[in-house]
């Protein structure tokens, strides 16, 4: 798909997971609004993967290691026609197949696995990557960190052991929005430069701006090409991005918009898109 | 004496049970983590190399992988000393494999007080208790190296997660090929009817051992193996009350949350009797011989007899 069928994807997206938001009175918009170019480009232009193909052998895997991102997830699968768009409006209620973080047991289809408590995705990755090479398939196995994430022991474990085992089907993607609950990465713990800890590591690793999807683009295009080594894709991003009164503003990690912050909101994205 | 067919370390049932497995399905495959000799997956290394990775030290990357190859439609393995299988990547296997209820099967090697000289930090006495309690989690701590080359086969194709707890010191064989294993399922082991002993893993020996001194003394006890502490044979427990009046459990494991509570749950809620606990009572373990320190802190066949004269003494 061109630049512009994405862009408008994207304004779709992020339209979804306000709305969707502002209805469960909590979650996560932050992150969700910085992770929207890298996964729509994803799931549009790279990831074997659609409606019909959920449990096909030979589709790309996707991990949400940081899975209180999921409003982004769940906007694109409902786009993708894996989730009917009036369930979007159950997010976080009693009964709905929407977690507040992906629950596999709800059997969504696009869900591979529960996900929500970080540091865990890149193992799982890893396994499923391991896996793949073990039945000498080509499917390729995607997963979304963020750099807060970056802090859990446990991700270098997996660093570590995705290198080791040469698995060249894996790209992993560090959502570089630079905050984290507490504050600024770099003030809470400084993960950086997370770039040259994984080359350190033994893994390919390109760095791009996390919204401008002709890069995107070309970063996971590139990704495929390597041979013996992982990829990660450094992207920086911005926290909370589309929403003036969001971006870079760290009280909105975890807090949903009120029905005045929705419509102000809707209404920027509407005259970005316009202006576009 | 307790009739017994020679002794040899659980660990061993559990690495000929893979091998097994992995001649006849392609699909099991087994992660290790720098312990791969000493828990006995070595064999199952050197005959399918393509289907066995060791991961390093680096457990909570070991059920985090475990759990991606379920994903992509493997049975994985995992085996390292309990403590380390269980403990270190608790979260992993509550999160990431129990709520997705996925098919890894973790084998906790090196149980109980029995590891010995190397001491409290690597002799697992808690396993039973932080695994029996998370969702879709089955529990089986075989008595001997013939039943955990069983629960090795049952577990591989027993959906969901399965935690096998077994050790790395030699102990007697106290089952056949031909005794009856079904996950769930308790055996009868000795009939009775004034005190059940119910046993589990390396006590199932010593509840054996008991039973036969009890008898000298004119108190008949009958002996039931639960080598499935989750899901827990409740009719077998419910029998055991109602027919004996009197139980005592035991396990070479912590006295709370474990075996014993564990069937002290099925008795108070349908027949409550007297009942009483042998198990490490609540302190870390030390180094020393296996046989010493299963004396120093009351795990032999002398202390079930002591318990059960408790129990049938408060009928």
């Amino acid at each position: 798909m061109e630049t512009a069928g994405l862009k408008k994807i994207s304004a779709a997206v992020r339209k979804e997971i306000l709305n969707m938001l502002y209805k469960a009175g909590s979650g996560h918009p932050g992150g969700s609004l910085s992770a929207v170019e890298l996964l729509v480009d994803l799931y549009y232009n790279h990831m074997k993967f659609n409606a019909e193909l959920v449990n096909d052998k030979s589709r790309d895997y996707f991990v949400l290691s940081k899975g209180h991102v999921c409003p982004v997830l769940y906007a694109i699968l409902a786009e993708l026609g894996c989730i009917p768009k009036e369930e979007l409006d159950t997010l976080r209620k009693i009964g709905s197949r929407l977690q507040g973080h992906p629950a596999f047991d709800k059997k969504i289809p696009g869900i591979e696995i529960s996900t929500g408590s970080l540091g865990y995705g890149l193992s799982i990755a890893v396994g499923i990557a391991k896996g793949i090479k073990t039945l000498k398939q080509n499917n390729r196995v995607y997963v979304l960190m963020g750099d807060g994430e970056q802090q859990e022991g446990s991700v270098w474990e997996a660093v570590m052991a995705a290198s080791h085992f040469k698995l060249d089907n894996l790209c992993a993607i560090v959502d570089c929005n630079g905050l984290q609950i507490d504050g600024e990465v770099k003030d809470v713990l400084n993960v950086n430069p997370v770039a040259e800890k994984y080359k350190s590591f033994g893994w390919n690793v390109i760095e791009i701006d996390g919204h401008n999807l002709d890069e995107i683009d070309a970063a996971y295009t590139k990704a495929k090409t390597f041979k013996d080594k992982p990829t990660m894709i450094a992207a920086k991003t911005v926290k909370g991005k589309g929403v003036s009164f969001m971006e870079n503003v760290c009280g909105w990690h975890g807090k949903a918009p009120n029905k005045e912050q929705l419509e102000k909101a809707l209404k920027e994205i509407e005259k970005s898109q316009s202006d576009f | 004496m307790v009739k017994t067919f020679g002794s040899k370390a659980t660990r061993f049932g559990f690495g000929e049970g893979l091998v097994e497995l992995g001649k006849k399905d392609n699909k099991i495959f087994v992660l290790g983590a720098d312990t791969v000799s000493s828990v006995a997956i070595n064999e199952f290394q050197n005959n399918f190399p393509d289907r066995f990775a060791n991961v390093g030290i680096a457990e909570t990357n070991m059920l985090g992988m475990a759990a991606g190859l379920a994903v992509a439609g493997f049975v994985p393995f995992v085996s390292t000393y309990g403590v380390f299988a269980s403990g270190r990547p608790w979260e992993q296997i509550r999160t990431t494999v129990c709520y997705s209820d996925l098919n890894v099967k973790i084998g906790g090697s090196h149980s109980g007080l029995m590891v010995g000289p190397d001491g409290a930090t690597h002799q697992a006495l808690e396993e039973i208790a932080i695994m029996r309690c998370l969702p879709n989690m089955t529990v089986l701590v075989p008595c001997d190296v013939i039943e955990t080359k069983k629960a090795v086969m049952a577990a591989a194709y027993y959906n969901g997660p399965v935690y096998i707890r077994y050790g790395r010191e030699s102990i007697p064989i106290i089952t056949e090929e031909n005794t009856p294993f079904e996950i769930g399922k308790a055996v009868k082991m000795k009939d009775g009817n004034d005190v059940c002993i119910i046993a589990c893993g390396s006590m199932v020996y010593e509840a054996l051992s008991a039973a036969e001194i009890l008898e000298k003394e004119g108190i008949s006890a009958r002996v039931l193996n639960i080598h499935t502490i989750k899901p827990i044979d409740k009719d077998a427990i419910i029998s055991a009350a109602k027919e004996c009046g009197a139980i005592v459990t035991a396990e070479e494991h912590q006295i709370f949350g474990g075996f014993g509570s564990a069937v002290a749950e099925v008795v108070v809620q349908n027949c409550p009797v007297p009942m009483e606990f042998v198990a490490v009572q609540d302190t870390f373990g030390e180094s020393g011989s296996p046989a010493d320190l299963m004396v120093k802190y009351g795990l032999k066949d002398v202390n079930i007899v002591a318990a059960a004269k408790k129990a049938v003494s408060r009928k």
